[in-house]
């Protein structure tokens, strides 16, 4: 499948597997090959094509759909990821984040476009959490937290659905967004959610929140107040660290692990959305 | 002692070696020879001890954590988590 997704791009130059999961992402010379995951909805991923396709400055634009072996594969330029060493030498460009999601959030969503895929997430991290193996003591706080979970808020604005530190990349000087397969009609907070869940857990350093939510209120992103942000993002927020915290227990518990640091950080934010819920009730 | 100010009684109080007199009246403060310098590099030990950044300007959740301002330096899935879905 690797060297029939790098022959799509028609390109010389080596090849490099980017990706290995449930879709396999190649790059080959200047152009990213992913095939999607077998079960991809063809409609509902060419009109999210056809939304990137028309976000200049906002989102990469596709190069093209075909078809290989039943799989959907989208080209795409490559850009240049941000990778962990940014992080460590904290270069992260929080800022870009944060202005690239509020150009985003000022569009309404085109019609025929599926809702964003940013809260269907997290049914499915519960569903693995289940599946896991995952002592019953370890995720008796994530369901907990996740029984008191509010109902999920629609929105009509453009929203990215599954933003993270990766969906960002470099192409010819300036950043963009990529990855459109969630892109959709949602809550436009629920972008900024996994930061902020990151953040409540204590493992974002509150300055690089800090730079990414003034950026974004600054560039005049519309999924938070100024004033109070965390009103429109504590629910997002809440039901990210749900998410969170079952996908990293499930993956220490399928590696044979018990959770790391970061893990426990996130189990015990569950642990305090419990009891802020039943403070609140 | 008599305040040198407001001539009112001066109250003597210990803290951790410093030797302070206060003035029960204006509440004006007395140091002995070389406890402003004491007092300074106290002050200094405690901000190395203590730094915390500032309060995030746009505030924080109900259930949020606490921050260990080690970010750079865990070496666990909290790095991969920033680029996973």
């Amino acid at each position: 499948m690797i060297e029939e997704l790098a022959r799509l791009a028609r390109r010389d130059g080596p090849v490099t597997v980017l990706k290995q999961t449930r879709v396999l992402v190649v790059r080959a010379g200047d152009v990213v090959v992913k095939a999607h995951p077998p079960d991809t909805d063809e409609h509902a991923l060419r009109a999210r094509l056809d939304a990137a396709a028309n976000l200049p400055g906002v989102m990469l634009p596709p190069l093209g759909l075909q078809r290989l072996d039943g799989r959907l594969v989208t080209i795409w330029p490559a850009g240049e990821p941000l990778t962990m060493a940014d992080v460590d030498a904290g270069t992260t460009p929080w800022e870009e984040g944060g202005r690239l999601l509020a150009l985003l959030h000022a569009r309404r969503a085109p019609a025929g476009l599926p809702p964003a895929g940013g809260p269907s997430r997290l049914p499915r991290a519960m569903a693995d959490l289940a599946a896991a193996g995952v002592p019953d003591q370890v995720a008796a706080p994530i369901r907990a937290a996740y029984a008191t979970l509010p109902q999920v808020r629609e929105g009509g604005a453009l929203t990215h659905g599954d933003w993270h530190l990766g969906q960002i990349v470099r192409h010819d000087g300036a950043w963009l967004l990529i990855d459109p397969d969630d892109l959709g009609p949602g809550d436009p907070a629920w972008d900024l959610a996994r930061p902020a869940a990151w953040y409540a857990a204590g493992l974002l350093d509150p300055r690089d929140w800090e730079r990414f939510l003034t950026a974004y209120l600054a560039a005049g992103g519309t999924a938070v107040s100024a004033g109070d942000p965390w009103r429109e993002l504590d629910g997002p927020a809440r039901a990210l660290t749900v998410q969170l915290a079952a996908t990293a227990v499930a993956t220490a518990a399928r590696a044979g692990e018990p959770p790391d640091d970061a893990a426990e950080a996130l189990v015990s934010a569950c642990v305090r959305i419990v009891a802020a819920t039943e403070a609140e009730t | 002692m008599e305040c040198p100010k407001c001539r009112g009684r001066m109250r003597t109080f210990d803290r951790n070696g410093v030797h302070i007199e206060q003035c029960d009246n204006c509440r004006g403060i007395f140091l002995d020879y070389g406890e402003l310098e004491t007092l300074t590099r106290m002050e200094s030990q405690w901000a190395q001890q203590h730094y915390a950044p500032p309060p995030p300007a746009h505030g924080g959740p109900a259930w949020g954590g606490h921050h260990g301002g080690h970010y750079g330096h865990r070496r666990n899935s909290w790095v991969g988590m920033l680029f996973s879905s």
